[in-house]
């Protein structure tokens, strides 16, 4: 009798790659929309793995801001640009062939590398709660967390300077 | 069978592959950069299974650096393509090929 939580990965790691394959190659629809909804449910499936890891805060996170921000901004730029008459061109065989065979060849070296992997010796498990994380981020990595706070001011500008009327 | 790291890996392969193939096959940029994001999660999903089952929180830092840099550059790169739309009418790679040998 598997324990539940045994239960809840198969769940959400089935329902990260069912989203996924839709977002990617959905069957019914061509369109964008349906592609950034797909997304989100991929990304929560996501977060419910995260949580099955013990690490709470970043299923927070992943929510927060990729589900919350990142995938709003998508939606924006798509309703933006109205792409409506481009759904009906179809995919070409020859991209899809080359794709695929990229595809199932990286596929096959990664899946083969995770089996011929040594199994971890059984070890503690860490516990991904918010306090020792916050620690961590506030000692060891201090350097990098102010340097990303950097980046995210750089970004803004440049997202400013882009979205300018003229480009000189 | 209780998961072990192994399966989480898997996962995050099978993913990654998906995305893979959303950047190779389909042909609108807002969608090849949604297949981005997927791929950046899925290494996100690896580095948190490696980051539990060695019982190390480094993994969990850089996955959460890797959010950060992934929202910059959604912003940015969201930017550059609506710009390109202003000037060109179309976010489809067949018709932007001026830089196409």
């Amino acid at each position: 009798m598997p324990a539940f939580t045994d239960l809840l990965f198969y769940a959400f790691a089935g329902l990260a790659l069912l989203f996924g394959f839709l977002c990617v190659a959905n069957p019914f629809s061509r369109s964008p929309v349906t592609s950034a909804m797909f997304l989100v449910l991929t990304i929560i499936a996501l977060a419910g793995l995260f949580i099955l890891l013990h690490a709470f805060f970043l299923a927070a996170v992943q929510i927060l801001v990729y589900a919350g921000a990142v995938m709003v901004l998508f939606l924006f730029v798509i309703m933006l640009l109205d792409l409506k008459e481009e759904d009906r061109r179809k995919m070409r065989g020859f991209t899809i062939g080359a794709g695929a065979l990229a595809v199932v060849a990286i596929a096959g070296i990664l899946i083969r590398a995770v089996i011929a992997a040594q199994p971890l010796a059984q070890g503690i498990l860490v516990e991904g709660e918010t306090k020792p994380l916050g620690k961590l981020l506030f000692t060891q990595y201090l350097l990098p967390f102010e340097v990303m706070s950097l980046l995210l001011l750089v970004a803004m500008v440049g997202v400013i300077l882009l979205s300018k009327k003229e480009i000189k | 069978m209780t998961p072990g790291l192994n399966h989480y890996l898997v996962v995050s392969a099978l993913l990654f592959c998906l995305g893979l193939f959303g950047v190779l096959a389909r042909r609108n940029l807002i969608v090849i950069y949604m297949c981005l994001e997927l791929m950046l999660n899925a290494a996100n999903l690896a580095l948190v299974a490696f980051s539990r089952f060695n019982a190390n929180l480094n993994g969990q830092v850089m996955v959460f650096f890797i959010i950060t840099v992934a929202a910059a550059e959604v912003a940015v790169g969201l930017a550059l393509i609506v710009a390109l739309y202003r000037k060109r009418q179309t976010a489809h790679v067949e018709d932007l090929t001026s830089l196409r040998f």
